[in-house]
């Protein structure tokens, strides 16, 4: 029974991470029609900077300190994202998708060397974060306070972003240039700068999900890679272009891994995989998505 | 008609002209390099086996797959399986059995693929592509795990045990032999594919990329011919699978995770997917430029990555795309 | 027996009565016009019996078989074809590999994967014969999409007339082409139209090629058949005179003569 409470707060600890992530990847293809292969490697990089900022600046600092520390992951990855919409994916507009698929793919490349360059190869943590924590007891059990945390920065991500995208002009204009951006740009809205801001934002909740999840397990090489298809999943079981569709993908995934390791472990992932292949096939515009 | 023709069928005589040459330096090749350089070259051609295959998908069905390492990887497997489990050691068995499988695997996922086309077939490859992985990645006690499986040359044999490679010399005599079997085998692929694509079916696939509705209105079954192409186009794939086994020496999960059938995208892309010779180009090109960049530094896929970008913002029909672009104009001038 | 025969077919867009219990019949080796103000549902019309939209009620027969649920591809093997209103072509292929892959496909040759197309003498020949029937012949290497608008548009029409259809719908085949290209082009189709024996169902807005041309004229208004007849018997009938040019009376059709 504790065990059991224990793995359910894993798996919304989990399905949190993934709903950053897959929001993200979502929101992005929503409003560019963009799919994001280097989405997995933002993340890695707002896990890395975040681990290299509490590790170099604030050793044996106090918590507050750690804790304003902890989001720089999330801003610099949003500054990234500014940077590489104009640079890159700006000129490919007009092209066919394959191209722009195929950037994001070098794109990939380019970032998962340039975290070995700059982090190097060892494993980074932030570990002081859930040591100053400390834990709570859970029925028997004691689980710690800084997953309790995370679970409460996921659920406030979700309302934030759906406030912005029902609420505010900005996600009216979002939404509009998503529909239509021929339309939107001839109705005198600024496209090109609603994009820089739409990829921003979407890299700003993958740095987020990497930032909260690093003093939680280290940042690695190859976590992005392993993330982006696990966010894959999640979008196109909840539909790509759905911000409802990544929070109940996100669920989903996380409590059949939790479920799927530990009852089938050598099939987990392919379980997985299967689900969204079966989605894509019965409701190919996934369970939230509209055609 | 000389002239005109080149745009409706190329004409025979061109390019058996431009094909001799070729094949006699290809044939002379391995006399003026070393061993190395050879088996660099060889699996430049697997490599070029796998991207023709590839592109029959991208550049003649309009199909981008994210996931045909699972087709390669595949019939890597199937031939590291026969060594493993039954002590086979002819490269012919591992072809036509791993030619069976992945032709089998290609169309079971072709079929479940080709009910979708753009972004989703792409993701869709990619998921099921994944599954393999997976299952090579965790069943380790079959699979061997992330250690893989080892297929040593030295118990291969060739043309149905003819040639084998014992005693002195037997690296040097593999490497040989096996490039002139490569070869062989890349020369069969380039012209059966050349024939697919001229031929009335690869005119209607290439009729589906350009415009699917009509081509229904012409009375083809669009799906059904994505599908064909689809298990020919895995199959290829898997072929050039089979023979990379044997010269690598060891097959890992690797050749199925996903980033690899990234590299199969670029080298095609590389090379120019809207041409037939392209993807063999970008294939030995794409191949030369990992084992030097992986030479050279450590941050190799920072350097294929700057490399892709270029290419996509500079240069988008490929190096062939590019070159034949520049031969016209030059004529036109001339 | 009829060769196409539509019972009460409908298609909705909402509260839009694009095809409103259209029966329309079609005998064997007429040529027919269906004509109307914009918005009448004659392009819908054709969309439905084509199978380019799937239709909300009723039925169509063709040669006598219900193929109301039938798909594309096997109403084009029964027999009808049609060209589009906005081109549809081929864009990457040459105007002859249009046309030769058309031939293929007719024959059911398309499934051949190991021979070369451009080797088989009797579809290249046919295919010279059909672009030089449509004016083509000199834009043969040309790729559809370096072609002009007109060229395009009766490469489109040529796709359609090479599967030798047993009847063939030409969506408005002279639209957004010059005045001087429309007599040329509805010269060409008619005569290799009734040269063959084919069976036409045309939409048109010019009354000109259509008076000329028409065997029958169907008039659609709202979706619905509002009068149908030869053409002289249209020509005379001042309901049609109004909905198809407004008020301005009986003598529209011939203020030009």
């Amino acid at each position: 029974m504790d065990i059991l409470v224990i793995q359910i707060l894993n798996s919304i600890f989990y399905a949190c991470i993934l709903f950053l992530i897959a929001a993200g990847l979502s929101l992005i293809y929503g409003v560019m029609r963009i799919v994001n292969l280097a989405h997995g490697s933002l993340y890695a990089l707002g896990a890395y900077v975040s681990a290299w900022a509490i590790g170099t600046f604030a050793v044996g600092a106090p918590l507050w300190v750690l804790l304003l520390l902890l989001p720089l992951g999330a801003i610099a990855v949003a500054a990234v994202g500014a940077l590489i919409e104009p640079a890159l994916l700006r000129p490919l507009y007009r092209r066919p998708e394959e191209y722009q698929l195929l950037i994001t793919f070098a794109l990939l490349l380019i970032l998962e060397d340039a975290m070995h360059f700059l982090f190097g190869g060892v494993p980074l943590t932030a570990g002081g974060v859930i040591d100053s924590m400390g834990t709570i007891r859970v029925m028997n059990l004691r689980y710690p306070v800084y997953n309790l945390v995370v679970i409460v920065i996921g659920v406030m991500a979700a309302v934030f972003l759906w406030a912005v995208i029902y609420r505010t002009r900005f996600g009216v204009i979002l939404r509009a240039t998503s529909q239509n951006m021929r339309m939107a740009s001839a109705l005198g809205l600024n496209v090109k700068w609603v994009y820089v801001q739409a990829f921003a934002l979407g890299c700003f909740m993958a740095g987020l999900g990497g930032a909260v999840v690093v003093p939680a397990q280290a940042a690695v090489l190859g976590m992005g890679v392993e993330a982006l298809i696990l966010a894959f999943v999640v979008v196109v079981i909840g539909g790509l272009g759905s911000l409802e569709g990544a929070l109940i993908g996100a669920l989903i995934v996380s409590f059949v891994r939790t479920a799927g390791i530990q009852f089938f472990p050598e099939i987990e992932l392919a379980v997985l995989y299967l689900i969204a292949a079966l989605v894509l096939l019965i409701k190919p515009t996934g369970l939230f998505g509209r055609a | 008609m000389e002239t005109n023709s080149a745009r409706t069928g190329p004409s025979a005589r061109l390019i058996v002209a431009c094909a001799i040459p070729i094949l006699i330096v290809l044939l002379a090749l391995p006399r003026f390099i070393d061993v190395y350089q050879t088996q660099l070259f060889t699996y430049g051609l697997i490599y070029a086996i796998a991207a023709l295959g590839f592109n029959l998908l991208l550049g003649y069905t309009g199909l981008l797959s994210f996931g045909h390492s699972a087709y390669f990887g595949l019939g890597a497997y199937s031939a590291a399986f026969l060594v493993k489990y039954f002590g086979i050691g002819s490269i012919e068995i591992y072809i036509l059995v791993g030619l069976l499988l992945t032709g089998l695997v290609s169309a079971a996922f072709g079929y479940v693929c080709v009910r979708h086309t753009r972004i989703f077939f792409g993701i869709l490859t990619l998921a099921l592509s994944q599954v393999l992985w997976t299952l090579a990645y965790k069943f380790f006690w079959v699979t061997g795990g992330t250690d893989g499986l080892r297929v040593a040359f030295a118990n291969l044999t060739l043309l149905g045990g003819l040639i084998e490679f014992k005693g002195r010399n037997a690296y040097q005599l593999f490497a040989q032999y096996y490039y002139y079997y490569v070869l062989f085998v890349f020369c069969v692929c380039t012209v059966l594919m050349w024939v697919i694509v001229h031929s009335p079916f690869g005119k209607a696939l290439q009729a589906i990329r350009d415009n699917e509705t009509r081509a229904r209105f012409l009375g083809i079954p669009i799906r059904r011919y994505r599908w064909i192409a689809f298990l020919l186009s895995g199959s290829f794939t898997g072929l050039a699978g089979i023979l990379w086994v044997p010269l690598n020496g060891l097959v890992t999960p690797d050749i199925l995770y996903w980033p690899f059938s990234g590299e199969i995208v670029f080298m095609t892309v590389l090379g120019g997917f809207r041409t037939f010779t392209g993807p063999i180009i970008g294939a030995v090109v794409f191949n030369y430029l990992k084992v030097y960049a992986v030479a050279s530094t450590a941050y190799w896929q920072f350097m294929l990555g700057a490399v892709l970008v270029v290419l996509v913002l500079a240069l988008p029909t490929g190096i062939v795309g590019t070159f034949s672009r520049l031969f016209d104009r030059i004529r036109k001038r001339g | 027996m009829h060769l196409l025969e539509t019972i009460n077919l409908k298609k909705y867009f909402g509260d839009t009565r694009a095809v409103d219990s259209v029966s329309l019949t079609v005998a064997e080796r007429e040529f027919v016009s269906l004509v109307g103000p914009n918005g009448a549902g004659k392009t819908s019309l054709i969309n439905v019996i084509s199978a380019l939209l799937p239709s909300d009620s009723g039925k169509i027969l063709f040669r006598g078989d219900d193929i109301t649920h039938a798909t594309i591809v096997e109403r084009v093997k029964a027999g009808i074809a049609r060209s589009f209103q906005i081109v549809n072509l081929f864009d990457d292929l040459t105007a002859f590999d249009n046309v030769t892959l058309t031939i293929f496909s007719r024959q059911g040759k398309t499934t051949n994967l190991v021979s070369l197309a451009h080797l088989d003498q009797a579809v290249s020949a046919e295919a010279d014969t059909v672009l030089s029937n449509f004016n083509l012949a000199n834009k043969r290497n040309e790729r559809a999409r370096d072609l002009s608008q007109g060229e395009r548009k009766l490469l489109d029409v040529a796709l359609a007339y090479a599967l030798k259809p047993k009847l063939l719908f030409l969506d408005e085949p002279t639209s957004g082409v010059s005045t001087r290209d429309k007599g040329q082009i509805m010269d060409t189709v008619a005569s290799v139209v009734r040269g063959e024996g084919i069976t036409a169902v045309i939409v048109e807005h010019d009354m000109d090629v259509v008076f000329k041309y028409s065997d029958r004229i169907v008039v659609m208004q709202q979706g619905a058949i509002l009068a149908q007849g030869t053409p002289d018997e249209i020509k005379n009938n001042d309901q049609v005179a109004m909905v198809l040019l407004g008020s301005s009376g009986p003598d529209a059709f011939t203020r030009k003569d």
